[in-house]
């Protein structure tokens, strides 16, 4: 059950990744009416950013507002570290062990591109593709964008149409970063940053911080609460081997000389997992939230999330499916496309927009009679991450 | 002064001119090709292991994406702040016989303007950096002298 969920507003703030963890952390706990002591334990996501995985996260939030001696853990797994720690509150739930569970994720991002932890380390994938190809990770994007258009014909006005899209529901959110509709054209006459992807269709990287109060069904009675959120699935699955789409930050696919493929890539088996253990699927969703890294990659995530075949994103767009008053709008937060991306924030905040949208409390947002919403996210490494909720 | 040729990872690749390869690791049990090279243990969860050996890689594939990078990649990429940015393209290469797709660098002079998905390449040594004692050697992707364009069915094989 989600009985709070609270956000630190994204931007450039220079202030440190505690700072908004725990001013998220305290708009989750009003939002859900608990005091902090309520809590049995706190999950923090952790950024890179802070030293150690963000001073060990958990534990950082908890001291920021004040040590009450809570159950701490403190997950890392890049983007997808907020699902993770969704999935670690849950299991704590459903195991027993806590009757409410914090989550908190927040990030206080650099400017400029991400880049890998310093030092000579030539053993670590991350490292080696910056030292030997300066592959970027707009550098991936481009790759997928390209294959695209190639593959799937795919134009550059079509990725500037999930900017669009994207940017006039991010001028709806005061938790957005950009908050100003975007036009195709403004688009165009960006910079190209990796092509045949431009500077809008890029997203940026943030500060922000989200939070969840997830609590039992027997809790949630207890207090009364009218109809909460319900949590229905969480996917954290890895890849299958052979794993053959280029990925950061892979410098090459593994090989199927040696094994087939067997049906499907990693980015679907993400969704497929989380529908399987909803019991439901693409046909039930009321909306979406998903990783829109870069323009492109949000195309090729609606069809990963069967809603609609493969090389049939582009169309699905143009066809207003994905937009507001479509049968799935995806990404009615904003997406990052008007966030940036906080890293280990992002994967909470998706579920935040979740939660708002099926209690109808999104504002201007709102997705008529929203019940069922998936959130789709990918980490570094190999880390699957889909939360599915319902009300 | 003479700077020493260094390649920026060991292993990788080896030769020169015509007789230039990418080195990877084929499973001798289940015929799996790892690069870049894994000599610890097969990673195909369905094979019991068996010898890692080395092996070349094919010199040519076909193009399955690329881009460029348009502004100055941070470290640990090597460039100098001191002179302007160089564009230059990055190729991710389908190789037919291993199943695998290759991610590298374009050779000197070759922009994205001279690429298209399913033109066939080929695997040339090139030339990452330089700084005072070493000259930092590496694989570069080139169209193949004598190569199609393209054309074939881009949609098959181990990046579909």
């Amino acid at each position: 059950m989600v009985l709070g969920a609270g956000m630190h507003p994204w931007g450039k703030w220079g202030r440190g990744f505690v700072e908004y963890g725990t001013a998220a952390a305290r708009a989750a706990l009003a939002d859900a009416g608990l005091d902090w002591r309520d809590v049995g334990s706190i999950v923090g996501a952790g950024t890179v950013r802070g030293g150690y995985p963000g001073h060990v996260a958990g534990a950082a939030f908890a001291k920021a507002l004040g040590w009450q001696g809570a159950r701490v853990t403190t997950v890392y797994a890049a983007c997808a570290s907020g699902a993770q720690a969704v999935a670690a509150a849950r299991a704590q739930i459903l195991a027993g062990l806590a009757d409410v569970v914090l989550v908190v994720g927040a990030d206080a991002a650099p400017k400029g591109f991400f880049r890998p932890a310093g030092g000579d380390r030539p053993d670590d994938p991350d490292w080696l593709r910056f030292r030997v190809l300066g592959a970027t990770n707009p550098a991936y994007f481009g790759l997928y964008a390209r294959r695209r258009m190639a593959v799937h014909g795919d134009s550059p006005d079509d990725f500037a149409r999930v900017k669009v899209k994207n940017a006039a529901m991010g001028a709806l959110n005061p938790n957005a970063r950009y908050r100003r509709p975007v036009t195709a054209e403004e688009v165009a006459a960006s910079a190209v940053v990796a092509d045949p992807l431009r500077l809008l269709d890029i997203c940026a990287t943030s500060d922000g911080g989200a939070a969840l109060v997830l609590c039992s069904v027997d809790f949630a009675r207890r207090r009364g609460a009218a109809r909460p959120v319900r949590i229905r699935a969480v996917s954290t699955v890895t890849p299958r081997f052979p794993s053959t789409v280029l990925d950061l930050p892979d410098i090459a696919t593994d090989s199927a000389a040696g094994a087939d493929p067997d049906g499907g890539t990693f980015r679907a088996s993400i969704a497929r997992a989380a529908y399987e253990e909803a019991g439901l699927g693409p046909g039930d969703l009321s909306l979406a939230e998903v990783y829109d890294l870069s323009t492109a990659l949000e195309l090729q995530w609606y069809e990963d999330l069967g809603l609609c075949g493969e090389g049939e994103g582009a169309k699905l767009l143009r066809e207003g499916v994905t937009a507001p008053g479509g049968r799935v709008p995806v990404n009615p937060s904003g997406g990052l496309a008007s966030f940036g991306e906080a890293v280990p924030a992002q994967a909470i905040a998706q579920v935040c927009e979740l939660t708002w949208q099926l209690r109808g409390a999104a504002g201007g947002r709102q997705v008529e009679g929203a019940r069922v919403g998936i959130t789709a996210n990918q980490g570094l490494f190999g880390h699957g991450s889909a939360v599915v909720a319902v009300r | 002064m003479s700077r020493t040729r260094t390649p920026v990872v060991a292993g990788w690749f080896t030769g020169e001119g015509e007789a230039f390869r990418l080195l990877g690791t084929r499973c001798s049990a289940c015929a799996s090709v790892f690069f870049p090279r894994e000599d610890g243990h097969c990673r195909n969860p369905g094979c019991p292991g068996g010898e890692l050996e080395e092996v070349p890689l094919s010199r040519r594939g076909r193009i399955w994406s690329y881009t460029d990078t348009r502004y100055r990649p941070p470290s640990p990429y090597v460039s100098d702040p001191k002179l302007p940015w160089v564009s230059y393209a990055l190729i991710a290469v389908e190789l037919e016989a291993e199943r695998i797709v290759v991610l590298g660098q374009a050779a000197e002079g070759v922009t994205v303007a001279d690429l298209a998905v399913g033109m066939e390449v080929e695997a040339v040594p090139g030339v990452l950096a330089e700084d005072a004692e070493t000259t930092w050697t590496t694989w570069k992707w080139r169209p193949a002298a004598g190569g199609d364009g393209g054309g074939r069915d881009m949609t098959t094989g181990a990046g579909a």
